[in-house]
């Protein structure tokens, strides 16, 4: 079976490493501290691949499996990192009667990833949104905040092909 | 003890303080059905099936309401039996029903009380279904979340009373379902195939690999020799399968039955029990005499090495290096008895019924080999084989009692209690006393080491040493006697056996419900089972196996000798908790 790793290789650096260890270290006694922990780790990290949570379980000897369930039950955590580029898709429902599931889908075609994940290189992440206030605009994107609005599916690539 | 009563049904019930209405439900004689609940371990209030009605129309779950003085309590108005009906049709709604082929069917929590509360509509609230994966990664067993109702009893046994923890809850809401961290599965984790989980599922989510069809096909091959051999706690256990008490001792019906299914030799994994205790009371004693490692720790449980090799591998060196009363037993056929019989060992089939599921990882574990070919080829739990003798409508119940055969059929009581916690403890100290005192032993019932508890321990005088023995059984409990020792505390002896009881708690055994778990020590009444068998044997001591006296004259020379450390002796590996194969 396979195992759903992370799209992107870990980057993680020995600084970050050391921090996590050393708020681990003075966090780990206190009960109920795995939530803060984990909270600390993407607060370093961005995300928590399994080589952080990896590295929680051996500090805290708490089953990785505890750890997993928490991480994949909280909105607030994520698996996957953010790329340099973060992409937003509005799929609320003025922007998805004017078609923005196909630019969606158009995005995710050209980067070979699904919503949710980050190229491997690190450079784009894809995420959909329930409307940005611009329905005016519809079908409307942002990336890294700035708004693309009226969309095409044949626009797409030109848009990419800027950053 | 402070006391409090309510009704319930309209009978009154004086209970403890703080007990729950289930609790006290159960002092009135009032049974009220539970599904996720597991005493002490799981009482989540997760499944909602124990549902009860109080006076003011508020409807609670049972298992983890506390009981009040005054209240009053229904637990089978109509809006209950309403209530746990639709429950049921709930559960169904996200369940792969094919219960004419679940390996589950007919014991199967789900569907009894699906008979019993009339849920005549399954499909009434049928709808999308959670995605779900079949995980036959591991080497022992099965996980089919199609059939996982989220019970949680499978998490609770694996964090709690193995101390282990690689299942557990992931995603949330409907898309829940249990597995491992990042999807992986259960064989690219540190599972230690104890198969504790399969005990408590309440429907077929969980089962073991099967093997009996390629057994079938082997006794039914001419050109194979199929050699069986049975542990001590099978015969305590099987019998449940056809409706017998748990606890039932079944010896002669169980050698009846593999006659019958056409093995060439019924043999007992009792005869290298014995043999164990041989070269492992050997190993202690050469230990002790020789400033070796101590204390020295059993090797029987592969559920135990798993975990050993996991989670203590610092402990390794303190491993007995005998290999487990399976292995011992294959090598043996494929070696001394091969040769004894002129059987070309390469035809030999050796075929072990186990109360384990560890056992079918254990043969494939390295250096199990030891006439250089795998010791044992299928190793089957209690449960397959009460499904062969069913599929070849064998009545159970009405074979007469038969014995083993010659000469591996041969063991003494001190290996029958090999399947109770603290059993290999008990004869092991029957052989090294004698060996060291060169005189009988008085009483030779050790009942200090006997019992259900997790963590047993005694002193032995043996030849002037005051001998420290310790006795664990469930690796949550080992967990906890390893850290005493790692903390500087002195034994000479450890015994550990990965499930809570010892075998006859095995993850191989004949599942019992919930409702049974919850209210009666089948660890107990099992094992009062063996050592009865025990009491009533003419040879109590393993080093008076007459066989086994035979083996090491004709053919190992002395335990310990290079020849059996060729056959019968192993060695570990060292492995860390999350290393994990992709």
């Amino acid at each position: 079976m396979a195992c759903k790793k992370c799209s992107v290789p870990f980057k993680g650096t020995p600084e970050q490493e050391k921090e996590l260890k050393a708020a681990i270290a003075a966090m780990k006694d206190e009960p109920g501290s795995l939530m803060p922990i984990i909270q600390k780790a993407q607060e370093i990290y961005g995300y928590l691949p399994i080589e952080v949570q990896t590295m929680i379980s051996d500090e805290t000897g708490v089953p990785i499996e505890r750890i997993y369930g928490i991480a994949t039950f909280y909105a607030q955590f994520t698996l996957e990192p953010k790329g340099q580029y973060q992409i937003s898709v509005c799929l609320g429902t003025a922007c998805y009667v004017k078609g923005s599931s196909l630019v969606l889908d158009k995005i995710t075609e050209i980067l070979g990833i699904q919503p949710g994940q980050c190229t491997p290189d690190g450079k784009f992440s894809l995420d959909s949104c329930r409307c940005v206030g611009a329905c005016g605009l519809a079908p409307v994107m942002m990336i890294n905040g700035e708004v693309y609005g009226r969309l095409t599916v044949d626009q797409v690539p030109g848009i990419l092909a800027k950053y | 003890m402070e006391t409090i009563k309510l009704k319930i049904d309209g009978i009154e019930v004086e209970c403890p303080k703080g007990s729950t209405i289930l609790a006290a439900a159960r002092l009135a004689n009032i049974e009220i059905p539970t599904l996720c609940f597991l005493k002490d371990i799981n009482e989540i209030g997760a499944c909602r099936i124990c549902v009860v009605e109080l006076s003011n129309g508020r409807v609670v779950t049972s298992c983890v309401y506390p009981a009040e003085d005054g209240m009053e309590v229904y637990t089978r108005s109509p809006r209950i039996l309403e209530y746990r009906k639709k429950t049921l049709q709930l559960l169904l709604s996200n369940h792969r029903r094919e219960c004419l082929s679940c390996v589950r069917s007919g014991h199967c929590e789900l569907q009894e009380l699906c008979q019993q509360m009339g849920v005549d509509d399954e499909a009434k609230y049928d709808g999308v279904k959670t995605p779900s994966t079949l995980d036959d990664s591991a080497p022992h067993m099965v996980r089919d979340n199609s059939k996982c109702i989220l019970c949680r009893r499978c998490v609770a046994v694996c964090e709690k009373n193995q101390a282990v923890g690689v299942i557990g809850a992931n995603e949330r809401g409907f898309r829940t379902f249990i597995g491992s961290a990042f999807e992986m599965g259960l064989g690219d984790t540190s599972c230690i195939n104890c198969g504790q989980c399969i005990n408590v599922c309440p429907t077929g989510a969980l089962y073991e690999k099967d093997f009996t069809d390629e057994v079938f096909a082997a006794i039914n091959d001419p050109e194979k020799y199929v050699v069986v051999q049975t542990a001590p706690a099978v015969r305590a256990s099987l019998g449940e399968a056809f409706g017998l008490p748990i606890g039932t001792d079944v010896e002669g019906k169980m050698a009846a039955a593999l006659r019958r299914l056409g093995f060439d030799k019924v043999f007992d994994t009792n005869f290298s029990a014995d043999l164990t205790i041989m070269e492992e009371g050997t190993e202690f004693i050469q230990r002790v005499q020789n400033g070796g490692k101590l204390p020295l720790i059993t090797s029987c449980s592969p559920g135990w090495i798993n975990y050993c090799e996991h989670y203590y591998p610092e402990f390794l060196d303190n491993l007995s290096s005998c290999k487990s009363p399976q292995q011992m037993f294959g090598a043996i056929t494929k070696s001394y008895f091969a040769e004894k019989m002129g059987i070309d060992k390469e035809k030999i089939v050796c075929v072990s019924i186990m109360p384990c599921t560890a056992k079918k990882g254990e043969l494939k574990r390295d250096d199990q080999a030891g006439a250089g070919l795998p010791d044992v080829d299928f190793s089957l739990t209690t449960r397959e084989l009460a499904r062969m003798i069913k599929k070849a409508r064998i009545n159970f119940l009405d074979l007469p009692d038969e014995g083993f055969d010659d000469p591996l059929g041969e063991g003494t009581g001190a290996a029958v209690i090999f399947g109770a916690t603290g059993g290999v403890m008990e004869a092991a100290l029957r052989t090294v006393y004698e060996i060291l005192e060169k005189k009988p032993l008085g009483d030779i019932n050790l009942t200090a080491v006997r019992g259900t508890e997790g963590i047993k321990e005694a002193t032995v005088k043996v030849a002037g040493i005051d001998v420290k023995v310790a006795v664990a059984s469930g690796t949550a409990n080992a967990k906890i006697l390893l850290d005493r020792v790692k903390a500087g505390e002195q034994f000479h002896f450890i015994e550990i056996m990965g499930c809570p009881g010892g075998c006859v708690n095995g993850g191989g055994q004949i599942q019992q419900p919930g409702y049974v778990r919850n209210n009666v020590d089948i660890r107990a009444l099992r094992a009062k089972a063996l050592y009865e068998n025990d009491a009533n044997r003419p040879l109590r001591k393993s080093h008076e196996n007459p066989e086994v006296q035979k083996l090491y004259k004709e053919y190992l020379g002395e335990p310990g000798s290079h020849k059996a450390h060729e056959l019968l002796h192993t060695t570990y590996k060292a492995h860390k908790i999350n290393e994990f194969k992709f």
